[in-house]
């Protein structure tokens, strides 16, 4: 039986880890009004619904930089209110959703519309992203200013890749009057043209066209390099290659204004998990091989990646019920991110906590100046809170709370589980369960 | 005692029913039979049932040439598609050579196999057999019949008739697969 | 045996040596006057071919027909195929029908093994994209071991469009199971380069290594690569890698020259020498239907395996 939601909510003997301050320890959590009222045995929980979180760990609640939410255009799909609802159970409490909806959102009336359906879910924030350039074609800007207006923080033409270098030089230069960044999805389309997955040995033994990791990696070299000339404010999605991460590291060496992310299922699988032709790991960028698999681990372990960000993609069944090249790209992936995050870097020993939980929570509410979330959790501060239990195994599979099943970690045992989750102080997400 | 033969032994103790010189005489008495039945070597041909059955096929081959002087055809024939049990058993069975090399019409033809049992083995080669012509006759030749019909067949020449169990195991070693010639009862199935 | 043969990877060096024993037995109820046994009677085989292709499918048809089963022949010329129905809606119209078996051909790499996650029934890929043609490569090297009388040891070279090939491929992999020596030769746009992770050697020069094979094999190569950049021409590839006359000559007299068809008469094969792999298509044909018979055979006639049977059956 899903709780109520509540106004007022006592969190219990938690360990409270939040990375904004640094902060680390069990403690009670008091959250009144939308907001964290007090912290520590003092909180007085007169009134309260208390909530037992002693084995629990309570963070800031999760942002995520990269969801599509398939609204306008692709209802069947996803909605807002059914995407956001995913992210409420995935304990996050802000989402971007990218704009290659239908139509684009190229304007602010697409903008407008997409916040108004999120205000009406009440589920989590939505950020909605800004295309860069009208209709996707990657040849003349969109409305930025006015969409910046309108609350947007990052434009990116994301499910394609801006080809001409101009564009992008330009994209970069103009959003600079606006403190908004560029996102881009690093994609050279003639090397990629016609792909399904990475290309390698794997690709060759499937007999299906591959992509080299050079199709992104020349890209991230070009957009860097634009970010340098422009001195503007780069967000690279989803990075999948090697060589990628290792650009980005020097580029932030010398002190470019980039950020970067990396999405769990290319933290967790490599190209071998593709034997056997599911097509819910057909995704786009490709899941590669092992070794670039190691660098984008290693990336988050050093930082030079800022965020880990889902790329949730919605895809109807029979979509996806079709032969492997027919299929389109894409997984879902809010609900399982923070459990793929904690089985394969906390659990495994090659991030800390703490690290992980900055990485979806704190870095990426910063990159999208995303006040109120990402911490830190003190009084005073809007109550956007996620509980987990870390050690808690599960096996994923439907039903989920999106309204597509095409998951790549069907099947798969996680070890770590949301169990409530806080948006403005109201329990959305309690036992697991959502409360709307 | 035999030592263990790499053709399945079903372990445990085995009882010799028919020696080497017991099997010879039962061959040379089937063979002037055979002779006697078909008045002469005439439109004979013998087709043994692989495995083991074309070897006996032989060995009568060689009476008949050594009593008549004439050469009868000897065929081999694998019977494994022509089963009843095809997808009854865990796996499917394993395939021998077929070779017959002259043509079945008009003649008769002596099946000739080691051991009649339930009769499935000699019907199945029979159907086999009219997809190769319309013979004038079929014969059945065996060295044993351990009774168990499970249809109706009979063998026209047999060598012994042995009374089993249907738990106990009838086997024959020939030299020219196993190394010497008897005939053993055993333990255990088929 | 295994349950669905959709790669020859599937299969242990020990279920090729069977399948090819087996289908010396099969061969030889080729030459009967009645060319068909009772073994797979009440069995279906379902031939579903969405690509064009009637010698297989006919070498499938002939190979079922032969073993008393009933068949069904679902092609692109006609039925559900062509009007659109998604595979999965077919495949669950095939299971309905009690199906046995269904021989899938499809222009989709990865499209038999998509199927066995709809029916009971085994399948068997027939050729599929750019993955693999099992059925292909041990025909193929029942030719090679009748020809020379093993397998182990032969060296083949295989020329060609290595990257679009499921016959290369699986080819390939069929040879190093069985101790054979592949040698890809072709231009290094048309040649991935994981290729020697795959159990072969490479070389980009023809010359060299046509001396020292047993065994010629060529792949068609289709004219439209050039339009895709593989090679500047037909001219050139045909210059350095195509079966001239004056190639031919440069085998060791024994030598056997094979060509999967259909032929691209000026591309990798001259014109003058298009008829040499002749003498082999003929025995190709004959091969092709017993080395089906002996896998349908070995794959139909075990047990029925229960929903939910593993890969190898019992």
């Amino acid at each position: 039986m899903p709780p109520r939601p509540t106004r007022k909510v006592l969190l219990r003997g938690a360990r409270l880890v939040d990375p904004a301050s640094g902060r680390d320890g069990t403690t009670d959590v008091l959250v009144a009004d939308g907001q964290v009222a007090a912290l520590g045995r003092d909180a007085s929980s007169s009134g309260a619904s208390v909530l037992d979180c002693s084995g629990l760990v309570v963070a800031p609640g999760l942002v995520d930089l990269h969801t599509h939410l398939r609204e306008p255009g692709r209802e069947d799909k996803e909605t807002v209110e059914t995407g956001c609802r995913a992210a409420a159970v995935g304990g996050f409490t802000a989402v971007a959703a990218m704009a290659n909806t239908d139509p684009v959102a190229d304007n602010a009336a697409v903008i407008q519309e997409v916040l108004a359906l999120a205000d009406k879910a009440g589920l989590c924030e939505v950020f909605p992203v800004g295309a860069i350039t009208r209709g996707l074609e990657g040849e003349s800007l969109s409305d930025i200013g006015e969409m910046a207006t309108a609350g947007v923080r990052m434009f990116s033409d994301d499910g394609k890749c801006v080809q001409r270098a101009r564009v992008l030089r330009m994209a970069l230069e103009y959003a600079n009057a606006f403190d908004v960044v560029v996102a881009e999805h690093c994609e050279e389309e003639s090397l990629a043209e016609g792909s399904q997955m990475h290309e390698g040995y794997y690709s060759s033994v499937l007999g299906l066209a591959g992509q080299p990791r050079e199709a992104e990696e020349a890209i991230v070299a070009r957009d860097l390099q634009l970010a340098r000339l422009t001195r503007g404010r780069l967000h690279l999605c989803h990075l999948s290659a090697g060589g990628s991460v290792e650009l980005v590291r020097r580029a932030k060496a010398d002190g470019l204004r980039v950020t970067a992310e990396v999405t769990p299922h290319h933290l967790a699988l490599t190209d071998e998990d593709l034997t056997g032709y599911d097509t819910n790991r057909k995704v786009n960028p490709p899941i590669r091989s092992e070794e670039d698999r190691e660098a984008l681990r290693a990336g988050i372990a050093d930082r030079t990646i800022d965020a880990i960000a889902t790329d949730h993609a919605p895809h109807a069944v029979e979509d996806k019920e079709q032969e492997f090249d027919h299929a389109p790209p894409g997984t879902i992936g809010l609900e399982t991110a923070l459990a793929v995050a904690l089985t394969e870097l906390v659990h495994t020993g090659l991030a800390p906590l703490q690290q992980v939980l900055a990485a979806m929570s704190t870095s990426p509410a910063r990159i999208l100046r995303a006040s109120g979330q990402g911490g830190p959790i003190e009084p005073g501060s809007d109550a956007n809170l996620v509980a987990f239990a870390p050690e808690s195994t599960w096996v994923v599979d439907a039903p989920f709370a999106s309204k597509s099943r095409n998951c790549a970690f069907l099947g798969r045992t996680l070890r770590g589980r949301v169990v409530h989750t806080i948006f403005r102080g109201d329990l959305v997400v309690g036992d697991g369960e959502a409360a709307r | 005692m035999t030592g263990g033969h790499p053709a399945g032994t079903a372990g445990g103790r085995e009882t010799r029913l028919m020696d080497e010189t017991e099997i010879r005489r039962a061959t040379t008495r089937i063979a002037h039979e055979i002779l006697e039945r078909n008045k002469g070597p005439g439109d004979l041909v013998l087709v043994g049932i692989a495995a083991r059955g074309d070897d006996l096929a032989r060995r009568l081959a060689a009476e008949i040439r050594r009593i008549e002087g004439a050469d009868v055809p000897v065929g081999v024939l694998d019977i494994t598609f022509y089963r009843d049990d095809i997808g009854l058993r865990a796996d499917a069975p394993e395939v021998h050579e077929t070779r017959i090399g002259f043509d079945v019409a008009g003649k008769t033809v002596v099946v000739v196999d080691d051991v009649l049992y339930t009769g499935r083995t000699v019907r199945a080669a029979m159907d086999e057999l009219v997809d190769f012509g319309r013979p004038r006759a079929m014969h059945l030749a065996v060295l044993v019949d351990r009774g168990h019909r499970e249809l109706p067949i009979r063998a026209d020449f047999v060598g012994k008739n042995v009374p089993t169990r249907a738990d106990e195991r009838v086997r024959v070693a020939l030299r020219e697969v196993d190394g010497e010639d008897a005939v053993l009862l055993g333990e255990g199935p088929r | 045996m295994i349950k669905h043969l959709l790669s020859v990877n599937d299969l242990t060096r020990e279920d090729v040596v069977r399948i090819l024993d087996t289908a010396e037995s099969f061969r030889e109820v080729g030459t009967r006057v009645i060319k068909k046994v009772p073994a797979l009677r009440g069995r279906t085989v379902v031939n579903l071919f969405y690509e064009d292709s009637t010698r297989t499918r006919i070498s499938f048809e002939l190979a079922a027909k032969r073993l008393s089963a009933d068949v069904i022949n679902f092609s692109t010329s006609g039925s559900s195929v062509a009007k659109g129905e998604s595979l999965k809606d077919t495949a669950l119209t095939l299971q309905a029908m009690g199906a046995d078996a269904i021989v899938i051909r499809h222009s989709s790499s990865g499209s038999p093994a998509t199927l066995t996650r709809w029916v009971s029934a085994s399948v068997l890929n027939a050729g599929d994209g750019t993955h693999e043609h099992p059925t292909q490569a041990l025909l193929d090297l029942y030719t090679m071991r009748e020809r020379f009388g093993q397998v182990d040891g032969l060296k083949v070279a295989i020329v060609g469009d290595v990257l679009h090939s499921r016959v290369a491929r699986s080819l390939t992999f069929a040879l190093s199971k069985m101790g054979a020596e592949a040698t890809l030769v072709g231009p290094p746009t048309l040649i991935p380069p994981d290729a020697p992770a795959w159990g072969a050697t490479v070389s980009h020069e023809l010359d060299p290594v046509l001396p020292k094979v047993n065994v010629c094999y060529v792949l068609r190569v289709q004219r439209e690569r050039q339009r895709r950049q593989f090679f500047p021409s037909v001219r050139e590839y045909a210059r350095f890698y195509g079966l001239s006359r004056e190639r031919v000559a440069m085998l060791p007299e024994e030598a056997m020259i094979m060509h999967p068809g259909p032929m691209n008469r000026g591309v990798e094969i001259a014109s003058d020498v298009a008829d040499l792999p002749r003498s082999v298509i003929t025995e190709q044909v004959t091969n092709g239907i017993a080395v089906r018979m002996s896998l349908l055979y070995l794959m139909l006639a075990g047990e029925r395996v229960p929903e939910g049977g593993g890969a190898h059956a019992a």
